[in-house]
């Protein structure tokens, strides 16, 4: 059994301290001390290291695996980011150099940093600001769908109060909208994978806030029809967000703006190929037209002939970060920008749509793809034909990918199709990788033809096998607690 | 430079296989008015000319100074193995562990910091998905609104300025209100949040407000410094339902700002109303021990609109840090930490006696001070002697123009107080 800390912890051991008082022990009134023991674990330096070292072991990673992961945009995260980032004038200084005028001298690169990152965010996004503060993807979809209310009732027209959503769109999206006091109303998509456009015009009108959407959307296709959507909203009034999950498919092909929205966010740590950290930390940074520019999160950076300073926007909607978001995340997205360029990222964005499209040429004849036609970064294959006639659920294909040193594809979303697979290859893997990740998902094809119930038991050579998730549930063991 | 490994002839094969006769072909669903790329976007760099750029903006950043910032982040030491184990790739270039059998060390990790800040809060649960301190006490907010099923939170004076101005913002189109008080002053009232130690660094125990919450149906958040947890009197045991916390001083570095981490723990009974992912242990066909996320169907991937928040993130790496910092330190380690900070504050308290004290009673590693003469004068004249003299607090609007924060932490030195000490009484003296 692999064990915790806590059944390594041996009463005595530790590993820091810090050094010996100088100055006179002082003791908190009696009534302020800690009453309970601090029941932390006690261990030697190398108790620590070998335990966080094996347990490492125990993750795929993009370093070791390959990992399709549908709309994450599991890219490589170069190793010179992480370098920039680990500067000591950037990581070691302190954010409160920013909460006050008598220190701003102090953290100029920063702030310099701060505004060139959102200039090229607004480049990139055809926008006219762009704005760290957000510190998530979730978080930047709040951001924006807050702004487009603050928008409306600055105008006097606060009775808008929907948003409406394609069903093909991340969870996250009817979340923000929800927590921001908007209804939300589902757009259905066609039988091409699209939007719906019919379906779209019938639920405009005047109680319309915004419309959310996801451009290529998470079925991996453009929406032909995205500018003919955009001016329909804003004739009947409402704004439109991009969702910029997707946006790795399109850098110097299109711009957001261009195409009519108004707000976006950015996912840095999936365009940007800043590290995904097990699922954070990441960075929504958003960007918006001038329509919103007045009502952007407080402060902002400006330049000025004596240098950057900071400003609010006129109608600022108050603050999203303390500071400026996820810095460090912004510093390897920036040096990432910087490293690529303006040809740079649209070679990415191409060879992510050229690798998507070539696993969905070698897969679909095997695994048919949800809907026809090339797709751009993501290719949604499904699954549900050797359900039936075989019993192998999309899940079973997952872990046995696992078992072949593969990371899975994205399964069980999005949630209009079923049993799928998306594959989101992006443009940092090799054509080998490629081919011998297909191979195995052919192999496994061909299994589940000639000997299905094998499919039932992977993964077989990881450290577990499938977990028990009804047992975890009910018996909710979610921290190892004292006594 | 660029990291795409494809060259031309691959680029050429791999067409030939798809059947398409160039790249362009998979935009042609673009409309053409809309394909515009003149974009302003500069030329890729080297490696090495990228390096000397970045540095020379690091560089224009002073961080060679003897620091008393705080105000809710604070210069604490960071042991040498949190940034060697946290950079372990096989943790940073993961991602959300959605395929658990290969992911057993994010979750075990996870599951390990869970149990960590349970025990540091005197509380029964915890998760790791929340940004940073500011968004953990709007999550709680939200979170006691959903428990209470009322609607008004009360803010007590003892909270971040910033913190609040955040959960003002981020409640902006709820129906959750935001009033100031220091107690349950209604029956439409979630919780009433407080900080301990507060803003200013005042500890109190809040034992009998929690009581007073609980008569009145209302629960009571406690935002902590994590760090004063070594040895002062904690959320658990005060009473407290929910509390939070802003993560950076238990491993992360200052970072101008982020990533952070929003710590939150809450008692068992609440945890179906706890935002975020939770990681649980089970076990496998064999019966080997492993982990799992769980109550998945609070969330927004399966709830959408009706899921309890929109977070997705799962702040795993800066959690991890914090984590592995806890384990370095332990139980003997966060004590002494905790035990240092204090004690040199108490120091420095005592050599500025030509400065009027503000704080009524005990204070953890920050206190505030009225000087004789006005705060940004004072920090422009110790800037100039490498000094960063702590926080005015009229720039928080929470003091006079004299009023001045100041932050001690372990890594202060006796000497380095007592010359802070000489060059803050002559800076204030010296007109």
């Amino acid at each position: 059994m692999f064990k915790t800390i806590f059944e390594k912890s041996v009463p005595g051991r530790c590993a820091v301290l810090p050094d010996p008082l100088d100055v006179p022990r002082a003791e908190l009134p009696e009534a302020l001390r800690r009453t309970t023991p601090l029941a932390l674990p006690e261990m030697s330096e190398l108790d620590v290291v070998r335990h966080f070292t094996r347990l490492s072991q125990r993750n795929y990673g993009v370093d070791a695996q390959f990992y399709p992961l549908g709309s994450c945009t599991m890219k490589y995260n170069p190793k010179v980011a992480e370098t920039v980032a680990a500067l000591p004038g950037f990581a070691q200084l302190h954010p409160q150099l920013s909460g006050s005028e008598a220190y701003l001298e102090d953290c100029q690169g920063a702030l310099e940093l701060v505004y060139e990152m959102e200039r090229l965010l607004a480049e990139i996004g055809g926008m006219n600001a762009g704005c760290l503060q957000p510190m998530a993807g979730a978080h930047g979809e709040l951001t924006g769908v807050l702004l487009i209310a603050a928008y409306h009732r600055d105008r006097g027209d606060a009775a808008r109060d929907t948003i409406l959503i394609p069903d093909s769109a991340h969870g996250t999206n009817p979340a923000s909208a929800a927590i921001a006091g908007f209804k939300v109303k589902e757009i259905p998509s066609n039988d091409t994978g699209t939007i719906d456009f019919d379906a779209f015009k019938a639920l405009l009108g005047p109680h319309v806030a915004g419309v959310m959407l996801t451009c290529p959307n998470t079925h991996g296709f453009f929406e032909p029809r995205v500018a003919d959507i955009a001016a329909l909203a804003h004739e009947a009034g409402a704004l439109m967000y991009y969702d910029g999950a997707n946006l790795n498919a399109i850098m110097g092909r299109c711009r957001p703006g261009d195409l009519g929205f108004d707000v976006m966010h950015f996912n840095l740590h999936k365009t940007f190929a800043t590290p995904h950290g097990m699922g954070g930390p990441g960075s929504g940074a958003v960007a918006v037209n001038e329509r919103l520019v007045p009502y952007l999160p407080s402060p902002r950076v400006v330049k000025t002939e004596q240098g950057y300073a900071l400003g609010d926007a006129e109608k600022t909607m108050g603050k999203m970060s303390p500071f400026f978001g996820s810095f460090l995340v912004a510093v390897r997205a920036y040096a990432y920008i910087l490293a690529l360029g303006g040809e740079g990222l649209k070679t990415a964005s191409g060879m992510a749509v050229l690798n998507a499209n070539y696993v969905l040429r070698r897969l679909r004849d095997t695994y048919p793809a949800a809907y026809d036609g090339w797709c751009m970064h993501e290719c949604l294959l499904t699954a549900a034909e050797l359900t039936a006639r075989k019993g192998i659920r999309a899940l079973d294909i997952a872990k046995a990918l696992l078992d072949r040193g593969f990371h899975a594809p994205t399964v069980y979303f999005p949630l209009t199709v079923k049993e799928d697979l998306m594959i989101e290859p992006t443009e940092t893997e090799s054509r080998e990788t490629l081919d011998a990740f297909c191979d195995a998902l052919l192999e496994i094809a061909r299994i589940a033809e000639e000997d299905p119930d094998q499919l039932h038991h992977a993964p077989t050579r990881l450290p577990v096998g499938r977990l028990d998730e009804v047992k975890a549930a009910k018996e909710l063991n979610c921290a190892d607690l004292p006594g | 430079m660029n990291w795409t490994p494809a060259t031309k002839s691959e680029q050429a094969e791999m067409l030939s296989v798809i059947g398409a006769d160039s790249m362009d072909a998979f935009f042609d669903v673009i409309p053409e008015a809309l394909r515009s790329c003149d974009w302003n976007l500069p030329e890729g760099l080297s490696e090495f000319t990228l390096r000397r750029e970045l540095e020379t903006l690091a560089a224009k950043n002073n961080i060679q100074y003897i620091s008393f910032l705080g105000g809710g982040y604070y210069d604490h030491y960071i042991p040498a193995a949190v940034d060697a184990l946290s950079s372990r790739s096989e943790f940073y270039t993961a991602y959300t562990p959605y395929q658990p059998e290969c992911a057993q060390g994010t979750l075990q990790a996870i599951y390990e910091y869970q149990s960590v800040v349970s025990r540091l809060m005197d509380l029964e649960c915890a998760n790791a998905s929340l940004y940073d301190g500011g968004t953990a006490v709007y999550e709680a907010a939200a979170m006691a609104c959903r428990i209470t099923r009322r609607f008004r939170v009360v803010a007590h004076a003892s909270l971040h300025p910033v913190w609040r101005r955040m959960l003002e913002t981020h409640v902006a189109g709820s129906p959750i209100t935001v009033s100031d008080g220091d107690g349950p002053d209604g029956e439409d009232v979630a919780c009433v949040i407080v900080q301990n130690p507060s803003f200013t660094g005042d500890v109190r125990d809040f034992t009998a407000l929690a009581r007073d919450c609980h008569e009145h149906g209302a629960l009571l958040v406690m935002a902590v410094n994590p760090v004063s947890l070594g040895i002062i009197k904690t959320p658990g045991a005060m009473g407290a339902d929910i509390a939070v916390a802003e993560g950076q001083s238990l491993g992360l570095p200052l970072g101008f700002g982020g990533p952070y981490l929003g710590i939150l723990a809450t008692r068992t009974a609440h945890i179906r109303k706890m935002p975020g992912r939770i990681a649980a242990a089970t076990t496998d066909a064999e019966g080997r021990r492993g982990y799992v996320l769980t109550l998945q169907a609070r969330e927004q991937h399966i709830r959408r609109e009706k899921a309890l928040s929109n977070i997705c993130s799962n702040q795993a790496l800066c959690a991890l840090r914090t984590l592995i910092h806890l384990c370095l330190l332990g139980k003997t380690g966060l004590e002494a930490t905790a035990r240092a900070c204090y004690s040199k504050a108490e120091y420095l308290k005592s050599r500025l006696d030509f400065a009027k004290p503000l704080n009524p009673g005990a204070t953890f590693n920050e206190f505030a001070v009225c000087l004789p003469l006005d705060a940004e004068t004072v920090i422009g004249r110790l800037r100039g002697k490498g000094f960063l003299p702590g926080l005015p607090l009229a720039a928080f609007g929470r003091g006079g123009p004299n009023d001045l924060l100041i932050a001690v932490t372990e890594k202060r030195t006796r000497e380095e107080l007592d010359a802070f000490a000489e060059a803050l009484r002559e800076a204030c003296h010296h007109v």
